[in-house]
């Protein structure tokens, strides 16, 4: 299938590709399953003034997927959780120009953040 | 008038894909030539009263005769269709109707290709029985799971020759021998192995035969059916009309399709021998290029396989990303995650792959015109790909940090 320029992009130079060591200032999400053919992890950084100062990722999944979470985490550095719970799914899906079957990609995405966040405050609970 | 692209541009991909379908040998373009033009022999082969007709008729006789040589046949046993799919559907609707009275159940193989699937779910909607046979993980079938699963009331076996995903080689004279003692008619789709595997239907014990050109440098558009004489298999038509072909398939023959259909039958024929071991190399070297990385699967059985095909499983990469960083090849996957719901190839679930390693494999196919110079290519490019999206992979990341992965309660969705 023909990808749109910005999906090619994320996907040719993925940005903030990694991952973080455990920490109580680092928030986790993985979502996804193998078997669907996609698995995100997001990982959050998150300061004392509860400010995301840093994130990185890695997914295994189509380029719409790797895009998506990529992009994500352009767009939670420097929000407060709140902030970044915000985003939504179809913010995504637009600025990607993601076509009807790759939403789900998008999804996902929106999935990963909210798993980070609440596991950043489970272990600050 | 323009000029035809050449089949290599520097901008075009490498082509690897020859089990989709292949390129119209040149030489069989010339032939198609003499059929189309007002100055050519453009006649109906039915035309009984004039010389157009006649011209027309002698080149289909001709390529019937050449389609019947390369697998063993007698002409008077080929009847030409549209295709393989159109083939199959005559094959397998065809010879259960005729023979309902007999029984109405039918056995296949769950790694079919859709045209013999579908067929035989419609026959299932009209009352049949079907039993779809699981393969063995190797994509060959057991002998004796196929034995245990005839019955009295079973008219029709349909089982392909060469895989069209994994290229694996049933052994179909094994299944026709057991055919045979029972009176079971069998069919076999071989889109994939004529021109590939040695065919000699004078001595298989196969009754029904499924044949395309375009898998073989002819048109598409063209197939034919095999349609045994001695004992004479009979089938209910699925096309009406004029009565061509012997009352079986309907329509007026597309005389240069045929043309085209022999031409590339009778190359086939020539140069089989050499091309398979020229595939065999290429297809060798290619892998034997990137199974030293980790976690490399082929998948079907190495040796019972055309000399065209390898099909890897990359673990811990999906498949569609793999084929997008592979942009610069024409290759296939057997992830199609194009829907919500991501189904990964249907033969390799029925191999018993894990839903990993099938939305994680692709398919390479080689043919007449790969050169040594692309697989060399092919292989850096892979190796490239591979390793890149491995190092995005949270899954390669818990493999080598020796988690495993079915050990975790994935949220599907």
């Amino acid at each position: 299938m023909a990808y749109g320029e910005k999906v090619l992009d994320h996907y040719e130079n993925p940005r903030n590709v990694g991952s973080f060591e455990s920490a109580d200032n680092v928030g986790t999400g993985m979502v996804g399953a193998p078997a669907c053919g996609d698995v995100m992890k997001l990982q959050i950084k998150v300061n004392d003034e509860g400010v995301i100062e840093d994130a990185v990722f890695k997914t295994y999944g189509c380029g719409s997927a790797i895009a998506s979470s990529s992009l994500l985490t352009e767009w939670v550095k420097g929000k407060t959780l709140d902030e970044a719970q915000a985003i939504k799914n179809t913010q995504i899906a637009e600025e990607l120009a993601l076509p009807p079957v790759k939403i789900h990609c998008s999804v996902l995405a929106e999935d990963a953040i909210n798993a980070a966040v609440a596991d950043y405050k489970q272990k600050n609970a | 008038m323009s000029e035809q692209k050449p089949h290599k541009s520097k901008e075009q991909p490498i082509y690897l894909d020859y089990s989709a379908t292949t390129p119209i040998d040149p030489r069989v373009v010339t032939e198609m030539l003499k059929y189309m033009g007002p100055e050519s022999s453009f006649g109906n082969p039915a035309s009984r009263s004039h010389s157009f007709g006649w011209a027309a008729e002698a080149a289909v006789e001709a390529a019937r005769k050449n389609v019947a040589d390369l697998v063993g046949a007698n002409p008077k046993e080929i009847v030409f269709t549209s295709g393989a799919t159109e083939s199959d559907n005559l094959a397998i609707k065809g010879a259960a109707h005729f023979n309902h009275k007999r029984g109405k159940h039918i056995v296949t193989c769950k790694t079919e290709h859709k045209a013999v699937l579908d067929s035989c779910r419609q026959l299932e909607r009209e009352g049949y029985e079907v039993t779809y046979l699981d393969p063995m993980p190797n994509g060959l079938i057991d002998l004796k799971v196929f034995e245990e699963a005839l019955r009295d009331d079973t008219t029709l076996v349909s089982i392909m020759h060469v895989n069209n995903e994994i290229g694996v080689i049933q052994d179909i004279e094994a299944i026709g021998k057991i055919c045979r003692e029972r009176k079971i008619i069998f069919h076999v789709d071989a889109a994939q192995s004529a021109g590939k595997v040695d065919i000699n239907l004078e001595e298989l014990p196969v009754d029904l035969m499924s044949f395309s050109a375009h898998k073989i440098y002819g048109p598409k558009g063209i197939g034919a059916l095999y349609v045994q004489r001695k004992p004479r298999v009979r089938l209910e038509a699925q096309m009406h009309g004029g009565g061509h072909e012997r009352g079986m398939r309907s329509g007026t023959l597309a005389t240069h399709q045929i043309v085209g259909m022999g031409e590339a039958f009778r190359i086939a024929k020539e140069e089989m021998v050499e091309e398979n071991a020229r595939l065999l190399k290429l297809r060798n070297k290619l892998y034997d290029g990137v199974k030293d990385m980790e976690e490399v699967y082929v998948n079907g059985d190495i040796d019972q396989r055309i000399a065209g095909n390898i099909n890897i499983s990359f673990n811990y990469v999906e498949g569609e990303s793999l084929l997008m960083a592979l942009s610069d090849l024409a290759i296939s996957s057997g992830s199609a995650c194009t829907s919500a719901s991501l189904e990964p190839s249907y033969v390799l679930r029925a191999l018993g792959r894990n839903d990993e390693l099938a939305h994680s494999s692709i398919r390479f196919t080689m043919g007449r015109f790969t050169t040594e110079e692309e697989i060399d290519r092919t292989i850096e490019l892979v190796r490239k790909a591979v390793g890149k999206l491995r190092d995005l992979s949270p899954l390669w990341d818990m493999y080598k940090a020796g988690i495993d992965i079915d050990s975790i309660e994935w949220a599907a969705h």
